[in-house]
């Protein structure tokens, strides 16, 4: 997309360090599984893509996600140990326990909420681009979503209407190979994504998922696009997630080959981006290890956070349905 | 004070609102060329951006609208005829509805969902949707039925100005006539009902289309010597059950006349609260006018009895009073 968009030496270190966050937080997630409520959807294979598209954001920029919602608000820089109580229903959770893992957000660093019905908040962000250019602001909305989510109508109808109207709006589509169980060429007319973008008239490119510097180059590209008032793009990174469509290692899945996570695992994106910072002298391996430490260190602590945090009080269930609840008069 | 008819009073609520605030904007098909007569010259005065015409594609709107909520805006969105939402339903629910309570308070979601129940209007079944009751049951929802134009602008105003998502349900073949309506602004608050006759011997609560001919019923009985006192709850949701219930216990009798299915209808609910907290107050048993649970038909010999109508309403007013005097 022709933008200079050459990370900085400390651009590419924080790249390292938010995707050793995101897999060091669902790691314990799933070391801790039988303490979590409810369904936990992992990104894990997944992080340079959830990274890259976010580090070519600005924090006031906006970000909608998906179900497999861990790693798109913490690439955004949303604070873990709020997070980590959130999927364990604390009071202290950046949703008050009201939301829980597939439901992560954090309003103040622009994460406006993953959503779990697989295409929804693809219009969500598509309004929030809308919202931009009404006000007259330079603020760029992304929506990250699945390669299921690209045979959801709400697929066309927001690339369409961000087309149309010229909406400062980023479409990353995160094609991890399979919608659940299903694979995605059995489920798509066209073997990329990207090839559907010229139905809108916009750019699309395809990136490799698992290179953190090529997707934040990629997206950067749309961004400055859509901040400079050129539209919407769409941009489709080949990733792949290593464990199930929900929890953790898959003993024997009926869908796909072990063999063929183990092929995926041979390009991690974490020691893929870990042996760049190396031969291009950004970092040497202690300060990486530190970098590694550090993270280890913060999202134990986070973890011990969510674990001490206390369990809303049962009158929080009829908190937060209305901004402005209506008083009204009752006669009993 | 000016006479406006039920579209021209919706009109002059959202020229106000736009007006007023520069975040609020409306949105839905057709907006800007005024198709249905709402929006008069608001392209030219507000700008298309503001007055913004959508393609076909409720769903992409709608929840576009619950986007630009989250970042500050105040949309109203115009879904021209009510079961058009139901394109849009899972951004209603899951989106809309539920956004401010998954996510802890951390957003608001002023929106504005207007949608004209056009019942009686020989449209048959995919058109003719009152679903005043549907969206009654979705949590986080405010949802108003104004039948008067004066009614229609008061609400309306509030829906705009309040930070929940409301769904403006109207009726304007309901109240066919033009109304005399204060020029000063004003905002009628959510969740007031209003008595709209005073009374003695029956209640009549009705609700959106019904209240224009239970009025009728009111002013014709009152020549036989039957007072009927008509309660408009106006808003469905947060429900005005105080403003029911005293009215019962005034008059002792209960008609619920109601366009919605009956089946968990609006009528349903008011009649289901009224039994449990107003039932010593009740000298008969409570009667609903609604729509049977059939499909709207299309030809004109099958169709207007089907809604509580001012014949049905009466028949019921005269139940009431008839199972009463035979204890």
């Amino acid at each position: 997309m022709g933008v200079n968009v050459n990370p900085t030496a400390a651009q590419l270190v924080e790249m390292y360090r938010r995707m050793v966050r995101i897999r060091l937080f669902e790691e314990t997630a799933l070391e801790n599984r039988t303490e979590i409520p409810g369904m936990v959807h992992t990104s894990v294979g997944m992080e340079a893509s959830n990274v890259g598209a976010c580090m070519a954001l600005r924090e006031d920029d906006y970000m909608v996600g998906t179900h497999r919602s861990h790693g798109h608000p913490i690439a955004k820089g949303a604070r873990i140990d709020r997070l980590f109580a959130e999927l364990l229903g604390k009071v202290t959770g950046v949703n008050q326990g009201k939301g829980g893992s597939m439901h992560l957000s954090d309003f103040s660093v622009g994460s406006l909420g993953e959503t779990s019905i697989v295409g929804s908040g693809l219009p969500t962000a598509t309004g929030a681009a809308l919202g931009s250019k009404l006000q007259g602001v330079d603020r760029v909305a992304l929506c990250f979503f699945g390669d299921g989510a690209a045979a959801q109508g709400t697929f066309h109808e927001s690339l369409n209407l961000a087309a149309i109207w010229t909406l400062p709006a980023v479409y990353v589509c995160e094609n991890n190979a399979y919608g659940e169980w299903t694979a995605f060429s059995d489920s798509c007319s066209v073997p990329d994504i990207a090839r559907r973008a010229a139905a809108y008239d916009m750019p699309g490119v395809i990136v490799d998922g698992q290179d953190v510097v090529a997707v934040h180059e990629a997206v950067a590209g749309a961004v400055a696009r859509a901040r400079s008032g050129g539209g919407p793009s769409l941009v489709e990174t080949r990733t792949y997630r290593y464990f199930g469509h929900a929890g953790g290692a898959e003993a024997s899945p009926t869908y796909r080959d072990l063999a063929e996570v183990e092929q995926w695992r041979t390009r991690d994106p974490l020691p893929l981006h870990r042996e760049r910072l190396l031969a291009d002298g950004v970092l040497t391996a202690g300060q990486l290890d530190e970098v590694d430490d550090d993270e280890r260190r913060s999202v134990e602590e986070a973890w011990k956070f969510a674990l001490d945090s206390p369990f809303p009080e049962p009158e929080a269930a009829y908190e937060h349905v209305f901004t402005n609840p209506v008083a009204v008069r009752r006669h009993f | 004070m000016s006479k406006l008819t039920y579209t021209q009073a919706i009109t002059a609520a959202l020229r106000e609102e736009l007006a007023r605030d520069p975040r609020v904007f409306v949105m839905g098909e057709d907006v800007a060329s005024n198709i249905v007569g709402y929006h008069p010259g608001f392209a030219e005065e507000f700008g298309r951006e503001r007055v913004r015409d959508t393609p076909i594609a409720e769903a992409g709107f709608v929840g576009a609208a619950a986007g630009a909520a989250m970042v500050g805006m105040r949309p109203v969105v115009d879904m021209m005829i009510a079961p058009f939402m139901y394109v849009a339903f899972d951004q209603i629910v899951s989106i809309i509805a539920k956004a401010t309570y998954l996510y802890g308070g951390q957003t608001k979601m002023p929106i504005t969902i207007r949608a004209g129940m056009w019942h009686g209007a020989s449209i048959a079944a995919q058109h003719s949707d009152r679903p005043m009751a549907t969206l009654a049951t979705i949590p986080g929802l405010k949802i108003v039925a104004p039948a008067s134009p004066y009614d229609v602008k008061g609400l309306l105003k509030a829906a705009v100005r309040d930070d929940d998502p409301v769904v403006c349900l109207e009726a304007k073949r309901g109240w066919p006539t033009a109304q005399e309506i204060p020029d000063e602004e004003y905002v009628i608050p959510l969740g007031e009902a209003e008595v709209k006759r005073e009374g003695a011997d029956v209640t009549v609560v009705a609700v959106s289309s019904a209240v224009r001919a239970a009025l009728d019923v009111a002013d014709s009985l009152r020549e036989d010597g039957i007072s009927v006192e008509v309660v408009d709850p106006r808003t469905i949701v947060p429900l005005d059950i105080a403003t029911i219930l005293a009215s019962v216990e005034k008059t002792g009798r209960l008609v619920v006349a109601d366009p919605c299915h009956e089946m968990c209808s609006v009528a349903s609910e008011v009649s289901a609260t009224v039994a449990e907290h107003g039932f010593w107050n009740l000298r008969s048993p409570i009667a609903r006018v609604t729509t049977p649970n059939t499909h709207i038909p299309f030809s004109p010999a099958l169709e207007p009895g089907l809604y509580p109508t001012a014949d049905r309403i009466a028949a019921a007013v005269h139940g009431v009073l008839a199972a009463a005097s035979t204890r």
